[in-house]
């Protein structure tokens, strides 16, 4: 294979893991935001948790597996990103560390107090990595300063600026959206109701924070910083999500669910059309952006990952798809049918 | 302090930290696994007591393990930048690999493990253990790789490219294959069997001292005391094979290891060596003959190249520099690991001996067994990395790359400070949760952990209203 399509490969391997990390882990890090305010008593928690419980470390793995195939395939994207979002992913680690902690370690204590504090954590950790990431999503679509070595010059607060800041909150809303719904699915009962009243207006709120993101990022001009119109894709975004606030209405949670994973899958989509082929788009110099043409590893480590990533992708997708088959019925708060 | 040193110490922490946790996963999803295996086969409640009961230790400690790993993955971007780029096209494939290949695994089949009791069939059930197990052992075993080729580049593995000033992978499989990795990975793998059947030893001991659940315990005892001796002896193996190849490879860190300071013929092990302020020159050891030319060559004749030497030979291979590690660090923590080696291989025997006579619980020495059971394995472990890593200093990629050029130059001392007390301030949290609920779980007994928590569950949740 030409040394070109490896590059272009990549760079949809790579989109493709992202885009199952935010779809995975999106309703993680709802079910996560919402557990404190959801449930009232211990079994309801313990039950929400739960419904993640058996897959959320899995969910996780993407973002591992999309960090290490970037260092493999894009190493100069690696390099820059992660030393130039220093202080950002620092406070993402923390809220990974904080919340992945919490799952596991709540219920091995009876305290109220220990359980408590670690729900919080868990609501806490899950929101820093939603508003993180989508931060650093929205101004790797704006531009960040990079200079002529491929070097970021700025500093966390050249991240928050309003874009980044609405990005981010965007995403928070959408992530609580899509756990709402997720949850919607998993419980039953009276819990089930009331995650059910949580969507509707988590879907208003979401609808308003992304229609304002979409407009922002037209008239900034951001969809056009790439080679390629992301065209109709947005479009649909919006309108999936308009549909996902019918079928909520309509108590329809599968529906629902559907509608707003297929809300964040288009983003992404979006997202990774409009740069292409930036993968760090430069706002000091435009032909200072790393593409996947000046950032990638060499064709014959490309071919190698491609091998590799042909036979493994295909086993990985496989078994964590089983394993949301197997754990698939809803979850109720009667205690005996709760594993702590 | 300057970035470099932030950074070392900053890599060092969250490294020697997570890497405290992972070698009990490795070794003790094994024994899990078996126990399990053994009620499957017997139908023998005892069995599943034991599955049950070191599982819920395992997971204890696995879940931490798994939050530390994931600064691990980024750290190498964050704070090594002009490493990442250097090395990336070869170095970022393992890395890739292991979380494909071994992450997914693990975590998706420990959450069917965990989860999947009852739910799932009991075949399945078992297999996810199994599963589970393997992931974990393969992610050490690429990741051990991805440390190999820093430690000992295999020449066929990658060409310098000029043009981009960096280095480029010509050969996956050399890069696989790579001796130094493998001695690593035996040696390593074979430590986290020892740190699981030393904690088995010491949480038994620590009940079969107080008489409780004697059948349990001294069924444990007995299983740990046999994989310990097992283990430890590979454990040694590996690493006399370690200290012959890196003669070929480091020959700088096993003069280093042994305060060497000129070429000796034959070599001789040193007991106690004390060196000058500097660091750089001997003034006073106690030797014994030809040991170290056994340790490394295994033969008693051969010469083992002084660290003078070595300086001098690599200032005209490389240019002007200090090329020698920091070898009070580099000498005590082998000899720290080499010493609670033969310990550890010593009290197993000892104890599997013991196992023999009846009542073997009420020995003087059992009530010793808790404390040095826990302390050799965890120091040794750390001391091992420690002299490893240290070891190839200045190097960051041995021979091509030195740690001062390795940095993401865009940081600055605040960025480094804050992430560095950050980690410290969240580590310490984990680390007191974890030992509080390790010693919580181990105290209470199987009894308690056939059940879903130790203590009965509150119905309302604190703070609520
Ligand atoms: C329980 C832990 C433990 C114990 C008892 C020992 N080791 Fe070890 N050793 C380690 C745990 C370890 C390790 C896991 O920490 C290291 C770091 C890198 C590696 O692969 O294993 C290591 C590294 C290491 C190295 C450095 C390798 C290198 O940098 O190339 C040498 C030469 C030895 N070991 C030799 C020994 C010998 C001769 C032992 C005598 C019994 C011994 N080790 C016991
Ligand atoms: C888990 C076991 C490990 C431990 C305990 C460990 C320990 C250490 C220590 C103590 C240092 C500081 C050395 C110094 O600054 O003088 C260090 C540095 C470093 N290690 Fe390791 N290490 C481990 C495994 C690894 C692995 C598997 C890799 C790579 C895959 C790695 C890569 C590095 C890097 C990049 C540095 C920073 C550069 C340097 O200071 O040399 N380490 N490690
Ligand atoms: C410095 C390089 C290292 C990196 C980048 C790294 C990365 C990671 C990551 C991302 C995880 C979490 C996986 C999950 O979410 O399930 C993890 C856990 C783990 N790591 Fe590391 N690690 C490093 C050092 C090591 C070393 C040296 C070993 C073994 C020799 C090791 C073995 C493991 C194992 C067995 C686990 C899973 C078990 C557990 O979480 O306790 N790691 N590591």
């Amino acid at each position: 294979m030409s040394y070109e399509t490896l590059q272009i490969i990549w760079f949809i391997l790579i989109a493709i893991l992202w885009i199952g990390f935010f779809f995975l882990e999106g309703f993680d890090f709802g079910v996560g935001m919402l557990l404190p305010f959801l449930g009232k008593k211990d079994e309801e928690r313990r039950a929400i948790i739960n419904s993640i419980g058996s897959v959320w470390d899995g969910n996780e793995v993407w973002l591992l597996t999309a960090g290490g195939a970037t260092f493999a395939a894009f190493p100069h994207w690696y390099a820059t990103m992660f030393s130039g979002f220093y202080l950002a992913l620092f406070l993402l680690l923390v809220g990974l560390i904080i919340r992945g902690i919490s799952f596991e370690y709540r219920s091995k204590d009876a305290n109220p107090a220990w359980r408590n504090r670690f729900d919080w954590m868990i609501a806490i950790g899950s929101f820093l990595a939603a508003l993180l990431l989508g931060a650093a999503f929205a101004n790797l679509a704006r531009g960040v300063p990079i200079n002529e070595n491929m070097m970021f010059t700025g500093n966390l607060f050249t991240l928050l600026n309003p874009y980044g800041l609405l990005g981010g909150l965007t995403t928070v809303a959408i992530f609580l959206l899509h756990g709402a719904n997720f949850l919607g699915l998993k419980l039953e009962g009276e819990l089930r109701e009331r995650v059910n009243g949580f969507a509707k207006k988590l879907w208003i709120a979401a609808t308003v924070l992304y229609v304002i993101l979409g407009i922002f990022t037209y008239i900034a001009g951001f969809w056009n910083n790439g080679h390629i119109n992301p065209g109709v894709i947005p479009i649909a975004a919006v309108i999936v999500l308009l549909v996902a606030g019918y079928f909520i209405n309509q108590k329809r949670e599968g529906w629902a669910f559907i509608m707003v994973a297929l809300n964040i899958v288009l983003t992404q989509v979006t997202f990774f059309t409009m740069t292409f082929p930036n993968v760090m788009l430069s706002s000091t110099n435009y032909d200072w952006s790393l593409t996947i043409y000046n950032a990638s590893s060499s064709q014959y480590t490309l071919t190698v990952m491609s091998i590799v990533a042909l036979i493994f992708v295909p086993i990985v997708l496989a078994y964590q798809g089983w394993t949301y088959y197997m754990f698939r019925k809803r979850i109720s708060t009667e205690k005996k049918s709760l594993v702590y | 302090m300057d970035p470099i040193t932030l950074s070392r110490w900053q890599f060092a922490l969250t490294t020697i930290y997570h890497w405290l946790f992972v070698p009990l996963t490795l070794g003790m999803g094994w024994f899990v696994a078996y126990f399990q295996t053994r009620y499957y086969q017997t139908r023998d409640e005892s069995w599943k007591k034991m599955a049950k009961f070191w599982g819920k230790l395992f997971l204890i400690n696995f879940a931490i393990g798994v939050v530390t790993g994931i600064v691990q993955e980024f750290q190498f971007g964050m704070n090594w930048s002009e490493y990442s780029r250097f090395v990336g096209d070869i170095f970022g494939a393992p890395l890739a690999v292991e979380a494909l290949l071994a992450f997914f695994m693990e975590s998706t089949f420990l959450g069917i493990w965990i989860f999947g009791e009852g739910r799932v069939p009991e075949k399945v059930h078992l297999a996810s253990i199994w599963l589970a197990a393997l992931g974990s052992n393969l992610s050490a075993i690429w990741i051990l790789l991805a440390n190999g080729f820093m430690q000992a580049p295999p020449a066929a593995s990658y060409v310098y490219n000029e043009a981009n000033g960096r280095l480029e992978m010509v050969n996956f499989f050399a890069l696989v294959g790579n001796p130094k990795a493998w001695i690593f990975i035996w040696h390593t793998l074979a430590d986290g069997l020892a740190m699981a059947a030393f904690l088995i030893l010491a949480v038994s001991a620590y009940h079969l001292v107080r008489k409780q659940n004697l059948e349990f315990f001294k069924r444990s005892f007995q299983i740990g005391a046999l994989v310990g001796l097992i283990a430890s002896a590979l454990i040694f193996l590996g690493g006399h094979t370690m200290g012959q190849y890196m003669k070929e490879v480091q020959p700088m860190k096993l003069a280093a290891l042994e305060a060497i300071w000129e070429t000796e013929q034959p070599a001789s092990f040193s007991l106690l060596t004390i060196g000058d302020l500097s660091g750089k020159q001997e003034v006073w050891s106690i030797r014994i003959p030809y040991v170290m030319s056994f340790l490394a060559c295994n033969n008693f004749e051969c010469e083992v190249k002084g660290v003078n030497e070595l300086q001098a030979q690599y200032e005209q291979q490389f240019g002007p520099g200090d090329y020698i590690p920091l070898m009070v660090v580099t000498y005590w923590t082998f000899r720290i690991m080499m010493a609670f080696g033969f310990v550890m291989m010593g009290a197993a025997a000892w104890f599997l001996w013991n196992t023999r006579k009846k009542d073997y619980e009420n020995a003087k020495w059992m009530k010793l067994v808790p404390f040095g059971a826990l302390a050799l394995p965890y120091l040794a472990n750390a001391s091992g990395w420690i002299l490893t890593e240290m070891g190839r200093q200045p190097w960051i990629v041995y021979g091509l790359l030195k740690v001062e050029d390795a940095i993401s130059p865009n940081l600055t001392t605040l960025d480094l400070w804050i992430s560095l007390i950050g980690y410290t301030a969240v580590y310490g949290a984990l680390a007191v949760a974890m030992v509080k609920l390790m010693k919580k779980y181990a105290v209470a007994g199987p009894d308690a952990a056939m059940h879903e928590s130790v203590d009965v569950a509150p119905s309302l949740v604190g703070g609520q209203d």
